[in-house]
């Protein structure tokens, strides 16, 4: 089976229905794309299947096992990470103690370990900040580990929070346009990253406007338009597929 | 790390050591009383301090923990139980064979057959840590306002019951509190005798407390508590279950004020249905504010200085007013609290600007 299956999920908002009846599966090992223009459903997409928004019919499995339903922190505990489209980093915070944040599924000091410091409590500690560390040397940020998050410039801000998505060693990544607002190099950064990241094995489910980014790095692409799955492709047949071509560049042409 | 922390602890310490001295060499040992007293509020005050600004949340109801914990220890250390075992009850009996009562002499001479203040006070904190769960999961699902609103229900039930209960003393509250022995020869008692002795009980008591929220702040939950104050949705999608957390630190600091409470009572001989007050509980939220929300420091010092003036009574009649006033002030001008760390930077930058 597939590690993400997605079964005619549904969301409505009142009477808007921002995804209606979606259907794909994301196999181990994969990036995977969804595109489609502003509106589409994708983000509402993302928010059902880590849990930010209850669906209204549908199923969602991961590892074959349902996760719609369960609390966010439930779907992060199985292996699902996420970034946001309007970052969400956590004010008052430094970039590593963000990315720190982030290694919380794969820790377990509780109240008493903490109020007590004790040793295992230390250890895990350390623990943490190392990797966080490291995980900031690997997006070449870790000049600003001490800084407050909320305060470095745009694109480091991205990618603090891609540092704190990949702190829990998730099986899947879900990545919520994380070329938004980055320049043509440190593009180019992020799909050298995100290529990188599948190798070592993680699975990326990837919303991106970028083109390029898309057509480039991802093995196959999901379109969404107006809440409906249109198409489901390699890069290449998308690429021709009539109905996407004229929704990406208006009836007009067509 | 660790010498950074420790170093204003033991600085405190010897602040706290000199602060008797000099009672001592000037005479005014007597402020000591009001000193122990400020200490158990604090003790309160730093826990309430973990709820408001490092989890974010709110409890406009904490002089009901306080009330539980001192009402509980006063009601089961002070209820003779003598009748009871002369009509042969067998858990009496149990109790009995194994220590867990103790013999008093009431003011007649009579002998009476009270429970262990040890017993009482474990009674009391389990008490505290049950209905702190069970105020705790319904209310903390609410937010803001709502939050509040629910605390003071919470607050207002409390004092209501220790007013309109018999067995606690009705508006008169519980008196002949007998004293806490802590070890052989240290009593927690508000005997003349004791009186340096119990400042610094309530000392030591203050500082461990402290110490142990420092380090879980310091630690992953803190960071966790932090995180949630931010952003509740971001800190729930990383893995972070919000509702547990929020919940175990209000029991944490629930058990903060209980045992304020339980000490409390058995230096003051008593407790009545005023601790358990509403202003009280604005009070602690009104310290906590001024003291910086997210900076147990601040709390500290703004609930030694505020409580001890009170105590000695310097606000006068207007005592609850001048927190009312204080609350106002805070959230009007700087509701992030006066002694946060930015305000500091503040004036230092522009000290050395000039
Ligand atoms: N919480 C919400 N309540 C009501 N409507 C919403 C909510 N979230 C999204 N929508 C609506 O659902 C539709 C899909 O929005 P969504 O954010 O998923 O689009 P998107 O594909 O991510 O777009 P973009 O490319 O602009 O990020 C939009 O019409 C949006 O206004
Ligand atoms: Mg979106």
């Amino acid at each position: 089976m597939s590690l993400l299956d997605i079964k005619d999920v549904k969301k409505q908002f009142g009477g808007l229905q921002a995804v209606s009846e979606v259907s794909f599966a994301v196999e181990k090992g994969m990036i995977k794309a969804v595109i489609g223009p502003n509106g589409a459903g994708k983000t509402t997409l993302f928010n059902l299947i880590s849990g930010n928004l209850p669906l209204t019919s549908g199923a969602i499995f991961f590892e074959d096992k349902p996760i719609h339903g369960l609390q966010p922190y439930q779907i992060a505990q199985r292996g699902i990470s996420r970034t946001f489209q309007n970052i969400k980093l956590f004010p008052g915070m430094t970039a590593v103690e963000n990315v720190m944040i982030g290694r919380h599924t794969r820790s377990r000091a509780g109240f008493l370990a903490g109020m007590f410091h004790l040793p295992a409590a230390r250890r895990e500690e350390r623990e943490i900040r190392e990797k966080s560390l490291a995980l900031l040397e690997l997006l070449e940020i870790s000049q600003f580990a001490d800084v407050e998050a909320t305060s470095l410039a745009f694109g480091q801000q991205r990618a603090v929070e891609f540092a704190r998505a990949l702190a829990s060693e998730p099986t899947i990544l879900l990545l919520d346009e994380p070329a938004a607002g980055l320049n043509i190099y440190e593009t180019a950064e992020i799909a050298r990253l995100i290529t990188k990241i599948r190798d070592q094995g993680i699975t990326v489910l990837l919303v991106e406007h970028d083109m390029s980014l898309v057509m480039d790095i991802s093995d196959e692409i999901v379109v969404l338009s107006f809440g409906q799955k249109i198409a489901e492709d390699v890069p290449g047949a998308i690429q021709q597929n009539q109905e996407v071509i004229q929704i990406y560049l208006g009836t007009a042409d067509a | 790390m660790k010498a950074r922390k420790f170093f204003p602890i033991l600085l405190l310490l010897l602040v706290l050591i000199v602060v008797q001295q000099l009672t001592r060499l000037t005479g005014t040992a007597y402020y000591l009383t009001q000193m122990t007293m400020t200490a158990y509020y604090a003790l309160l005050v730093i826990g309430l301090c973990l709820v408001m600004g490092y989890a974010g949340q709110i409890s406009l109801g904490h002089a009901g923990f306080f009330a539980i914990g001192g009402y509980t220890s006063a009601v089961l250390t002070t209820f003779d139980l003598t009748p009871l075992l002369d009509k042969g009850n067998s858990a009496i009996g149990f109790l009995t064979t194994n220590g867990l009562l103790a013999e008093r002499q009431s003011l007649y001479g009579e002998s009476l057959l009270s429970v262990n203040p040890w017993l009482a006070c474990v009674a009391a904190l389990l008490l505290t840590i049950i209905i702190a769960f069970c105020i705790g999961i319904p209310v903390l699902k609410l937010k803001g306002h709502y939050l509040a609103m629910a605390t003071l229900g919470f607050g207002i039930i409390i004092y209501r019951v220790a007013l309109a209960t018999e067995i606690f003393g009705g508006a008169d509250g519980i008196s002949a509190v007998p004293g806490f022995p802590l070890l052989p020869g240290i009593v927690v008692s508000g005997d003349f005798s004791n009186r340096v002795q119990n400042y610094y009980i309530a000392c030591c008591l203050l500082l461990l407390g402290f110490l142990l929220l420092q380090n879980l702040i310091d630690s992953r939950v803190g960071r966790a508590l932090r995180a949630i104050h931010g952003s509740e949705e971001a800190a729930n999608a990383m893995g972070v279950n919000t509702a547990r957390y929020k919940l175990y630190t209000f029991v944490v600091s629930a058990v903060f004020a209980a045992l304020a409470g339980i000490f409390l009572t058995h230096y003051n001989g008593g407790i009545g249905p005023s601790e358990a007050g509403i202003m009280k509980s604005v009070r602690y939220v009104a310290i906590v504010a001024i003291g910086g929300m997210a900076n147990l420091w601040g709390a500290l010092t703004m609930a030694a200085v505020l409580n001890f003036l009170s105590l000695r009574g310097m606000f006068g009649s207007y005592d609850d007013a001048v927190f009312g006033v204080i609350l106002i002030i805070i959230m009007l001008f700087a509701p992030q609290g006066l002694l946060r760390r930015q305000v500091w930077q503040f004036f230092k930058k522009s000290g050395s600007d000039n």
